[in-house]
């Protein structure tokens, strides 16, 4: 595996009348008596994280979860109150204010849940605003700019000012201004949630094949597990401040931590998620007659030819060598089981 | 459910009955032992005093005769304190160099440079290059376009034709004196609002410091600023154009310090992601972010500019303002309508365009030749050129010589007299029964009333409402009114306020609550507060006097029909923002719309409208020194107007904060008492 991007180790944020003494008190280890008994409240516990360059991770949670909190940290634009956060190598939390604004300038870009852009603005300087602070000259910011509100959609809007611009669009500028600088990381928090359902999954197909354009390394925060499944590469679930578990999607459904994991993986479509290999049986024996199935196939896409026999179906890996057997009954209850 | 119905129902009635009305019984209470038991009580407790109030050694203690010698007096009265502080700033050099007054009227006299630059623009012309001033018509056109372009042509016609009336009545030179003491004033003060507010939201600590002194500086009437502005500075223009900034400025720098830190959290981060510097934040950030909100400081500094600069005829500021003191004073009535009709509809214009600019919203441009791109601009540039052009061909377009404009002051006067004549029988009832039978009472009832009683009932107020803190607070408003020597001049003050603000609420209460029963009304009655709202307080007295003539009856009508604004408006909209989901339940329960009235928004709106009621005691604290100039009463307002007239700054400034302590009492209490309910009503 690569160097990870970000690195976070043993991240805490804690609210309250004295955070640091507090958490040093109870020997980075309060339980949730101390908190209670103590006045503070814990964003985000004791939290690691690694991420992998070029890799979308989703951290999902309910609202107060902790999910902005950790974001917020990661770019320290909320200061955490134990911990470290080593960004390519140098721990941003030793980071003078004149580094961060360093980093941030060049390196990581946020779009945020309200979209956040300066209503005095237009379009095109909202864009450039960021390569503005650095004292790029006009000229060439608004080329660049010009250049990301194409790639977004936004051709011709150029002089409109966020008032004038729908919800969706008025994310699209968000987006684009975040990418101005290109920066390395790429922070998304709820970016989607206040549009209407329909814009959502218009803009989430807009930002994967923005992601296939630019390969960014992307955290991005969500409470909408459909969002999840289908933009994560891997997920991280939190629960009142900690991450519960870190993993694919597939492994969540099928390996939940906890009993919080399995309450909220229930009701996802499982058919388009699991693939053969994580549902079948071991082989037992040779290969069957009659079609096979490959190991990495969706569920759902070969649910039918399964379902439509009496015995195991073989499943073969990409090179042809038998790896499993599938049954009726495995498909059945993989796609129907309530998750307990 | 036969027969079962509770026993508890019977006993809570008349309990919780008891229970509601605990604190009118211990008010008629007191009363009762008051007029019982007043006899019992001694010398000292009912009236403060003189030994006490002249006799007040504690800056001879603070201070020692080494550092202050004009402090030394031993046992002198708080007048004396701070007559002892202006003679220091007045007399003593700082650093051997400079007096602070030569430091203050050093400042003031910047101030000329561009009062004069204003003057020349509108009304003389740069007479060292021969430069005429601009034409009346240019004037007017200017001022429309500027309405066009801000909210449409309806503004713009009004905004003109505010601008010609002026000129065609012949008011030309007080109107565009007056004008241009508020575009000279109002833009100072936004910026002095503006650079309090950017560093209290620097420093903690300067804010919290700042905040009171913002608060009381709110409360100070008028002459509070007026007559140590006369010391300092001197009689006379400029120190009204100084009296005007000081007492413009507070409500912008408060505006300032909510509108910065009412920047949404996420616009900041995106500030911050993008990499700004601290300063970037603030300029690139953070003030254009809040630009509509500190529009509507705009907007206030403006209109309170144009009230003061109104008032500051007093100290000699030219204008308007000056002309209808003078009428007034001669009860040239006519003439003095002519003026105030000048004032109101520069009022209105004002307060329009410059509400027009803070609702603008940005709006794109699309390309093309620079007329299009910029219609206003090239308006403007035509109207100008046309206007110029036409005062060449035809002088009288440039300035209307006085043989041209016309006076409708014997009009004027001849309705003034039909009015008066119409009117004088129903109101003789005012004249011949309020006194003896209401106001004469309570002015004795407020006169004897000992002091020790009023602080006691404050004091319980307070603790009641906000524990020790609070109770310490009017304690020691209401302290510094006893030891200040003018308890009886306050009292007779209170009681003109009482018995006005009770008039108001009387009067004011019923109108908002039927203007808010119907939205059509609602719109005609915002409408109407929001115009009269816009005039400067002076205005008022012109209809007053004209009915009542001078007194008493005319200085408690100025103040009813000044200060009777905030209880409508307060009142109909508390009502009107009552939650529309809890009147659909309320309708869904089957009450009538009286029971919805009075048993649902009723209750959960009489915060706000208590609110209302203690804005109108502030207005009432405004107008009743303003109105002492036609009351002749032996109050607050007398020994104020005395205090101008002997240039005696120490006792002006003792007076005003006299005011300002009897107002920032009521205030403080009716504010813990609305935000208590209001938390208990979870309405927060």
């Amino acid at each position: 595996m690569a160097e990870p991007v970000i690195l976070c180790r043993g991240l805490w944020k804690i609210y309250g009348p004295e955070p640091a003494k507090f958490l040093a008190r109870h020997d980075s280890k309060p339980s949730p008596e101390q908190f209670e008994q103590s006045g503070h409240i814990g964003a985000v516990q004791d939290v690691n994280l690694d991420v992998q360059p070029g890799e979308i991770l989703v951290i999902m949670g309910l609202s107060g979860s902790g999910k902005s909190t950790i974001v917020r940290c990661l770019s320290r634009l909320i200061e955490p109150t134990h911990g470290q956060v080593i960004f390519q190598g140098t721990d941003l939390l030793k980071a003078t204010e004149k580094e961060m604004i360093e980093i941030r300038r060049h390196k990581m870009g946020m779009v945020f849940q309200n979209f956040a852009l300066l209503p005095h603005r237009t379009v095109i300087d909202n864009v450039a605003f960021p390569l503005e602070v650095q004292g790029v000259d006009r000229a060439k910011r608004h080329e660049r700019a010009l250049e990301i509100i194409e790639l977004v959609g936004l051709k011709g809007r150029e002089k409109y000012y966020p008032r004038e611009l729908s919800g969706g669009q008025q994310q699209r500028v968000g987006i684009a201004r975040s990418l101005a600088v290109e920066p390395d990381v790429w922070f998304l928090d709820e970016p989607f949630s206040a549009l209407d359902p329909l814009i959502r999954r218009e803009m989430q197909d807009e930002f994967l094949r923005l992601q296939n354009l630019l390969h960014k390394t992307i955290i991005f925060i969500t409470h909408d597990f459909d969002e999840t499944v289908r933009l994560a590469d891997r997920i991280a679930i939190m629960y009142e401040g900690r991450i519960v578990q870190l993993g694919t999607a597939e492994e969540l459904v099928t390996k939940p931590a906890t009993d919080y994991v399995r309450a909220f993986t229930r009701d996802i479509p499982k058919a388009k998620l699991l693939t053969v290999a994580s549902v079948m049986g071991p082989a037992d024996g040779e290969r069957t007659d009659g079609p096979a199935v490959i190991d990495d196939q969706r569920i759902g896409d070969v649910a039918g030819l399964v379902i439509g026999r009496d015995k195991p179906v073989s499943v073969v890996n990409g090179s042809g060598n038998v790896v499993g057997s599938l049954t009726r009954q495995q498909v059945v209850d993989a796609l129907f089981a309530d998750g307990s | 459910m036969t027969g079962t119905a509770g026993p508890a129902l019977p006993t809570a009635g008349p309990r919780s009955a008891w229970f509601r009305l605990r604190w009118p019984l211990v008010a008629a209470l007191g009363v009762v032992f008051l007029i019982l038991f007043r006899g019992t009580l001694p010398d000292w407790a009912i009236t403060p005093p003189e030994l006490w109030t002249t006799n007040l050694p504690l800056p001879f203690l603070i201070f020692g005769d080494a550092f202050f010698p004009a402090l030394t007096i031993k046992g002198s009265s708080v007048a004396d304190w701070f007559n002892g502080i202006v003679i220091v700033l007045r007399e003593h050099e700082i650093f051997g160099l400079l007096t602070f007054r030569d430091v203050t009227r050093g400042i003031a006299g910047l101030i000329v440079w561009p009062l004069n630059f204003s003057e020349d623009l509108l009304i003389s012309g740069f007479s060292d290059w021969e430069i005429p001033p601009i034409p009346w018509v240019v004037t007017s056109a200017l001022a429309g376009i500027l309405g066009w372009y801000l909210r449409g042509w309806g503004l713009g016609l009004l905004a003109s034709s505010c601008i010609a009336y002026c000129a065609v009545f012949g008011k030309w030179e007080l109107a565009m004196t007056t004008l241009s003491l508020v575009l000279v004033t109002a833009p100072i003060a936004i910026l002095i609002g503006l650079v309090l507010g950017i560093l209290a939201l620097k420093w903690r600590r300067f804010e919290r410091a700042l905040w009171p002194i913002l608060n009381l500086m709110q409360s100070l009437p008028h002459f509070g600023y007026l007559i140590p502005i006369v010391v300092f500075v001197g009689l006379g223009h400029k120190a009204g154009a100084i009296a005007t900034i000081l007492f413009a400025l507070p409500p912008m720098a408060k505006i300032t310090i909510l509108g910065l830190r009412g920047v949404a959290a996420e616009v900041l981060e995106a500030g911050v992601m993008a990499g700004c510097t601290r300063r970037q934040m603030l300029w690139r950030v953070r003030i254009p972010a809040a630009r509509p909100t500190l529009m509507v400081g705009v907007n206030q500094v403006i209109m309170q500019c144009l009230a003061m600069v109104v008032i500051s005829a007093f100290i000699g500021a030219r204008g308007l303002g000056i002309d209808l003191l003078f009428r007034l004073q001669t009860l040239q009535l006519g003439r003095a309508l002519e003026s105030g009709i000048a004032i109101v509809l520069m009022a209105i214009a004002l307060d329009r365009l410059s509400q027009a600019l803070s609702e603008k919203e940005p709006v794109h441009r699309q390309d093309g030749p620079f007329w299009s791109v910029h219609p206003y601009l090239t308006a403007a540039g035509l109207a100008a050129a046309a206007g110029i052009l036409l005062a060449y061909l035809v002088p009288e377009a440039g300035q209307l010589p006085r043989e041209m404009t016309v006076t409708l002051a014997p009009q004027w006067d001849l309705l003034i007299r039909g009015v008066v004549s119409a009117l004088f029988e129903p109101l003789s009832f005012i004249r011949e029964y309020l006194p003896p039978y209401v106001l004469i009472p309570i002015r004795t009832f407020f006169e004897q009333l000992p002091w020790t009683v009023f602080l006691g009932a404050a004091g319980l107020c307070g603790w009641v409402l906000g524990g020790w803190r609070l109770a310490a607070l009017v304690g020691a408003y209401v302290g510094f009114i006893v030891l200040s020597g003018w308890w009886t001049e306050a009292m007779v003050t209170t009681y003109l306020v009482f018995v006005a603000v009770v008039i108001c609420v009387i009067f004011g209460f019923p109108v908002g609550v039927w203007a808010s029963r119907r939205d059509r009304r609602t719109r005609v009655v915002a409408f109407l507060c929001d115009t009269f709202q816009t005039f400067p307080s002076f205005i008022y007295l012109i209809p007053v006097i004209m009915l009542f003539q001078v007194g008493t009856i005319s200085q408690i009508m100025a103040i009813v029909v000044y200060a009777s604004i905030p209880v409508i408006r307060y009142t109909y909209v508390g009502l009107r923002a009552v939650p529309h989901s809890m009147v659909e339940a309320a309708i869904s329960s089957g009450c009538t719309p009286s029971q919805i009235l009075w048993k649902v928004r009723m209750p959960l709106a009489f915060p706000e409208i208590m609110l209302g009621v203690n804005q109108t005691i502030m207005f009432g604290l405004f107008m009743v020194m303003i109105a002492g100039f036609i009351g002749g009463n032996f109050d607050l307002a007398r020994e104020i107007f005395k205090a101008k007239a002997q240039n005696d700054a120490g006792l002006g400034l003792l007076l005003a904060l006299c005011v300002a302590f009897l107002g920032l009492t009521a205030d403080r209490l009716i504010s813990a008492w609305a935000s208590r309910r209001k938390a208990q009503l979870g309405l927060t």
